[in-house]
């Protein structure tokens, strides 16, 4: 195995494209190492993209914000423009492991992991990121929906990195929410979750919305016709039923030891209605 | 597999190695440098045992190559004493008997010492989210708690 920190991400996507056999990006390793522990992966190559200038910055940008794909979520929470502009995107990276992890694991990483049940994919979804790829033949810009494709599978062709997530600014009367349940306090992985992010006029009235479930199906679902029961409407308690009873109804969960299907389809969509009601209230509405 | 060289900073000390690829810096610091205060619990960032701080953040050592520390700052428990003058964490945690088998103490000894640098006075709540990624098996937590309160209460008089 050869471990390789390149200086920047033409070298990196040289060195990814260019490899024979297993290769793997190290950023936070909170992922990679604990396959490598437990024998599921055993790399040839190991590129660390960590001193790839830029890549560990949060940027502001005349759009929003670049989050390098090196940034460890514990930065997100310390960046207060950030918090403040989405603050559901940072509650749902702060929620992925314990503060050890957090030093560690971002958000890239966790989209890439392409585990159904990451915490970050729901709220960045439902705040309409996206990727930038860089690859063999130049940057591409992707909706970070599109690059999960199954539990543990991404759309990315080899020699191809993600460098940053992009976020815009958050547009005026807007909030955004992410919510999941899990069986204890902190410290564990979603059964279920939402992410909900919702603008509205100066009536209180919602003028776009996206609404997002994780661990509902095989990959991060966004839920147009959730979106769609919001539109043109107050958050009021027939909007409320709507959404649940739409995101219930999205749901293509399976049953496992962490839930079953009846007990997702039910809880997505009492997430849903909280995380809207939470994503409300931040915009602005009464 | 050829090894990689390291050159890093532990505990305020200029340290150079050499370790495989694939090894872990918490195997590099009990195998190769002989520092054993980080110990490996579960192996999978999971129970805190192995925590260090690098480059002043809390990590898991086993979820960290060794090849990671390059260029970097590695503070484990070993550097918390000074001499024989116990770090007032440390003489805190035998006082109140916050320890019975003592393999997760160097875990939240680190966990505690960057607790209360980013958060001199925090509340017992504070503490329990802060320490929730150390899992001790002995003490049911309360005693630890205890005496990083005591800790806290002492250091910000100092």
């Amino acid at each position: 195995m050869r471990y390789i920190r390149p200086l920047s991400i033409e070298d990196a996507v040289g060195l990814l494209a260019g490899a024979s056999g297993t290769s793997a990006i190290l950023a936070g390793g909170s992922d990679l190492l604990v396959r490598m522990k437990g024998g599921f992966v055993e790399p040839d190559l190991i590129v660390d993209i960590k001193a790839i200038a830029g890549l560990s910055e949060i940027r502001e940008t005349a759009d929003g914000f670049s989050i390098g794909a090196a940034v460890p979520c514990a930065v997100l929470g310390e960046n207060s423009a950030l918090k403040k502009a989405w603050p559901g995107v940072v509650e749902a990276a702060k929620l992925i492991g314990s503060k050890q992890v957090q030093g560690r694991c971002t958000i890239t990483g966790n989209l890439c992991n392409a585990s159904p049940a990451a915490d970050s994919v729901p709220a960045l979804v439902a705040a309409g990121a996206k990727a930038v790829v860089a690859g063999p033949s130049g940057k591409r810009t992707i909706a970070v929906e599109a690059v999960p494709i199954g539990p543990g599978k991404t759309s990315l062709s080899k020699g191809e990195i993600i460098e940053a997530i992009l976020l815009d600014s958050q547009a005026p009367r807007s909030g955004d929410a992410y919510l999941r349940f899990i069986p204890r306090t902190e410290m564990d992985i979603a059964v279920v979750s939402a992410g909900v992010n919702l603008t509205i006029d100066e009536h209180g009235v919602i003028t776009a919305a996206r609404v997002a479930l994780g661990a509902a199906a095989p990959t991060v679902l966004l839920v147009a016709e959730a979106a769609e029961a919001l539109i043109g409407r107050k958050l009021d308690e027939a909007a409320l039923e709507r959404l649940a009873k739409v995101c219930a109804g999205a749901c293509r969960p399976i049953d496992d030891k962490r839930g079953t299907i009846e007990f997702r389809r039910k809880v997505a969509g009492v997430l849903a209605r909280r995380a809207a009601t939470t994503a409300y209230a931040r915009a602005g509405g009464k | 597999m050829a090894g990689v060289a390291v050159s890093t900073t532990i505990n305020g000390d200029h340290v150079e190695y050499l370790c495989q690829p694939d090894e872990t810096l918490l195997d590099v610091l009990r195998d190769r440098l002989g520092l054993t205060g980080a110990k490996e619990g579960c192996g999978t960032g999971d129970c805190g045992a192995c925590s260090i701080i690098l480059d002043n953040r809390l990590v898991c050592s086993c979820l960290v190559l060794g090849a990671e520390a390059e260029g970097r700052i590695v503070e484990t428990v070993e550097g918390m004493a000074h001499g024989e003058k116990l770090h007032t964490l440390q003489q805190k945690f035998l006082e109140h008997a916050a320890l019975q088998c003592g393999i997760c103490t160097p875990g939240f000894l680190i966990a505690a010492k960057d607790l209360l640098a980013k958060n001199p006075d925090p509340s017992e709540e504070e503490i329990r989210f802060g320490l929730a990624g150390n899992l001790c098996r002995c003490t049911g937590y309360d005693k630890i708690v205890r005496a990083v309160q005591d800790a806290a209460n002492v250091m910000k008089g100092a």
